[in-house]
């Protein structure tokens, strides 16, 4: 990014603690008492309120009665994903926020936690937990290897389809890989994970990339079916006059690079680092950037805390690390000097009559070396080529139906890329399953 | 402040809380260790022949745990004291010696000869304890032997051996029965037909824990063998609540002085055997599993509570709850309580509604007016108490008696007259 700035000024302890796991893993004897903890409701609300409907009361039961290989087949047969999720699904809004402990104790049990406890002994070890049904000579192509793509390529291996796997970045897991805080996955997790999925066999990295050398047309041509995981290539520009000025960084490029660093100590770090965005990218590289060592960073939305795509959890950790939030700022207008960003203006903002903030009029300037753009991605339309005439699409997005179908009726999508999603792990993950047996019941029917 | 000191069998105690004869009375050192924390008595660990028995040198307990490792369950294949005769008795006589206040009370095994007996009562009581407790209690090891539970369970053996006592011993002869038993009450006729002074109940229940998941074997095990323990802990109480309230009502033994043992953990515990009939407690588990500081609170629960019921000492409240134990043929057959759900206390677990309608009446509702709601239909609901039973929120769940009006599960209008099985037109012994 930007070369003029020095790295790290902290040494390789300081780093190394500051990017150690967020939520350490229980113990045998932290899990046995949190499960007890775990009521077993009826018609459970954590599960209703899981994505991907994990039968939460069912593998904790199965953690109190010490069946952890048990505990992980109930959790992987829903999520295959279960390890991921339990490390980055954002609980405090989903599964934990419906636990009826809530409302007795305002202490929800730590079904995140647990699920971690359940899921990392299985994953460590390989052991595979969902045979290959024969196969039914069926090939179907997956493109994009996140979160969507793998769950949809395990999903259907496992129901006995052949699948061939298509990613243009150098590893396979997605935002797994690239895109999630270093500190929620450490240890090489993503890869581990990506590993354990393809090790239940019949899914095939294949070269090419679409939008590159792969068109389609020649995977329609060649494949029973064919499911798009892409995600989201495009990042949102701020629309201002000099962004490409040196200092002014795509945060989704930076965390990339951030994850991938051997070194974190040799990344540039700012001194005011100013964050523009109020999703969990600006979360994660506001507090990645204090993690690194940043003097000042400060996230400015344009919103209020309510309208934050980051969950108030989020938001309280990024406090806790030292990032400042400032709401209803919008970026006006790059300060640079010597070709280097200097700060930004920014318009005060406030609630428009149709209810989109608007200047107030007044103006405030932040000093900034480095600007991170957090505004949300799109999606990359080149990407996909000769797909964007064959599909329908709404809100930008790539269409589906609730089984995950576009308008095309042999390919399927999921993940980020289609339209009505919520951006999340687990979301994508349930897009894949949901797609894999849309496939499924497809390919049976029509091919026999 | 209620009056705790307590009287048994005329041996006097500044508490009601006695130690039970086990490993926590093996020794003077763990005895003083009690008496300095507050103890009110103990009964020495069992004595027996010398040459003395001999222990195993594996182990001799196992546990029942909750996740938390809270011991709700704990057996032991433990036998009789392992040390040598002369050594339990001077120790036993200096305790006394340095614990006049204090009541202690020997336990004995011996085998069923009178000479025996004869022969080592005296030597007992020339300690100056304050009197003998006849183990015919202990289901493992020693009943092999013809003892311990081996006489507990045959009325005529309690008899005999009880008649023996009596007949050598100064100090009041206290019988401890066993549970390994289907009906009580003959062995305590037994123990009162023999002159025994009281009886103290249970000992431990034959058990085995459970086996070891990788070898297969039971658990725990003496060199990959295992042999049934004696049950104890939390999980006996209510099995020992009923023998005691058993002998307590029963007409050929009512008015036996009984010291009350089983699963005694705090002082609610010992409320429980008290007013069911229990003049005394002993407490081993408990002591076993947290130490002897546990007095403390049993101490002081029960002294509060006496407080609270305005009762001036304990003997206020042993046998309060006799009266109101009963046989089911005199349960009142017109008697109607409902379920009642307190919505401001429900955290809609939903587990009432499933465990009713998977396993009882179908009376709590999931959903009203699409909502997740539990709710009683009264006109489905038995007046069970399961619901209330399972439900994580103390007081959430009520059980509410209906006064007036028609139940509306069997249109049977609610009247304050009785009518027991006995009465009952559904019984064909039925007189009226």
């Amino acid at each position: 990014m930007a070369t003029h700035l020095p790295g790290s000024p902290l040494s390789q302890s300081e780093l190394e603690e500051n990017f150690s796991d967020i939520h350490p893993p229980l113990s045998r004897s932290e899990a046995l008492i949190e499960a007890d903890r775990c009521y077993f409701c009826y018609d459970a609300p954590c599960t209703a309120a899981c994505p991907t409907d994990i039968d939460i009361p069912g593998f904790i039961q199965q953690i109190r009665s010490d069946n952890i290989r048990g505990s992980a087949r109930t959790i992987l047969s829903a999520n295959i994903m279960g390890g991921m999720c339990a490390r980055v699904c954002p609980t405090e809004v989903l599964c934990e926020q419906d636990c009826v402990r809530n409302t007795h104790e305002d202490k929800p049990v730590v079904i995140g936690l647990l699920q971690r406890y359940a899921t990392d002994p299985v994953i460590q070890s390989g052991k595979q937990l969902f045979p290959r049904k024969a196969d039914s000579g069926r090939r179907v192509a997956v493109v994009g290897a996140g979160p969507a793509g793998l769950s949809c390529a395990h999903r259907l291996s496992t129901l006995g389809h052949r699948v061939d796997l298509f990613d243009g970045q150098e590893k396979l897991g997605g935002l797994n890989e690239y895109g999630i805080a270093a500190y929620k996955t450490v240890d090489e997790f993503a890869q581990r994970e990506v590993q354990y999925i393809l090790d239940v066999g019949g899914i095939e990295r294949q070269p090419g990339r679409l939008g590159g050398d792969l068109t389609l047309d020649h995977l329609l041509g060649n494949y029973d079916a064919v499911f798009l995981g892409v995600g989201l290539g495009d990042v949102n520009n701020l629309g201002l006059d000099g962004e490409d000025t040196a200092g002014v960084v795509d945060a989704v490029e930076y965390i990339a690079e951030l994850r991938q660093a051997d070194d974190l100590g040799e990344l540039a770090v700012g001194q005011n680092v100013l964050v523009i965005g109020g999703g969990m990218t600006a979360i994660d590289v506001a507090v990645q950037s204090r993690k690194l060592g940043a003097g000042q960073v400060t996230i400015a939305y344009r919103r209020g805390p309510e309208q934050m795509n980051a969950s108030r959890h989020e938001q309280d950790y990024a406090r806790t690390q030292g990032v400042v939030i400032r709401h209803w700022l919008s970026p006006r207008e790059l300060q640079v000097t010597d070709n280097r960003v200097a700060g930004m203006l920014m318009d005060r903002t406030r609630l428009g009559p149709d209810g989109s903030p608007e200047p107030s009029g007044e103006t405030v300037t932040l000093p900034a070396d480095v600007v991170f753009k957090a505004i949300g991605q799109q999606l990359h339309w080149n990407q996909l080529a000769d797909a964007r005439d064959a599909l329908a699409t709404e809100r930008n997005r790539i269409k589906v139906d609730d089984q995950r179908r576009t308008s095309h009726q042999r390919i399927w999508a999921g993940g980020d890329c289609v339209a009505g999603g919520e951006d999340l792990t687990v979301s994508a993950v349930q897009d894949g399953k949901l797609a894999a047996h849309s496939i499924d019941d497809y390919l049976r029917q029509n091919h026999g | 402040m209620a009056d705790l000191n307590s009287t048994f069998l005329g041996i006097t105690s500044p508490n009601p809380f006695w130690l039970a004869s086990a490993p926590p009375t093996d020794k003077a050192y763990n005895v003083n260790r009690a008496f300095e924390a507050g103890w009110g008595g103990a009964v020495w660990k069992t004595l027996g022949e010398d040459p003395p028995i001999v222990n195993v040198s594996g182990p001799r307990y196992g546990a029942i745990h909750s996740n938390e490792r809270r011991v709700i369950g704990f057996n032991n294949i433990e036998l009789i004291t392992d040390r040598p005769l002369q050594v339990n008795l001077d120790e036993i006589r200096q305790v006394k010696r340095d614990w006049p206040d204090r009541a202690l009370v020997v336990s004995l095994m011996l085998p069923m000869n009178e000479q025996t007996w004869a022969q080592y009562l005296p030597m007992i009581e020339d300690t100056g304890c304050d009197g003998v407790e006849l183990n015919f209690g202990c289901p493992h090891g020693m009943s092999e032997r013809g003892m311990g539970s081996a006489v507990g369970q045959v009325p005529e053996y309690i008899q005999m051996a009880t008649e023996w006592a009596k007949k050598h011993a100064r100090t009041p002869v206290i019988i401890k029965l066993t549970p390994n038993v289907t009906n009580i009450v003959p062995p305590a006729r037994a123990a009162r037909a023999g002159g025994a002074d009281g009886v103290s109940l249970i000992n431990t229940i034959n058990s085995i824990m459970r086996v070891d998941y990788d070898t297969l074997t039971m658990w725990p095990a003496t060199d990959g063998q295992g042999t049934h323990g004696g049950y104890c802990g939390p999980a006996v109480k209510p099995i020992a609540l009923n023998m005691v309230a058993e002998i307590a009502r029963n007409p050929e033994t009512a008015g036996l002085p009984v010291s009350g043992i089983g699963g005694i953990t705090d002082w609610r515990d010992a409320v429980d055997f008290l007013a069911l009939g229990a003049s005394n407690v002993q407490v081993c588990t408990a002591a076993m599993v947290y130490g002897f500081k546990i007095i403390d609170d049993l101490v002081q629960g029960l002294s509060d509570f006496l407080d609270d019921k305005g009762m001036a000492s304990v003997s206020d409240l042993v046998g309060k709850a006799v009266p109101s134990v009963t046989d089911w043929q005199y349960l009142n057959l017109n008697y109607v309580e409902k379920a009642h759900i307190d919505q401001d206390l429900c955290i809609s677990c939903g587990r009432c509604h499933v465990v009713c309608e998977d396993t009882s009446h179908q009376a709590i509702s999931h959903t009203v007016n699409g909502v997740r709601r539990f709710e009683v239909n009264d006109a489905e609901c038995v007046g069970c108490n399961l619901c209330t039973s399972v439900c994580p929120v103390d007081g959430c769940i009520t059980m509410r008696p209906m006064t007036s009006g028609v139940d509306p599960r069997t249109g049977q209008k609610i009247t304050s007259e009785k009518r027991n099985w006995t009465e009952h037109p559904n019984n064909p012994m039925c007189n009226s």
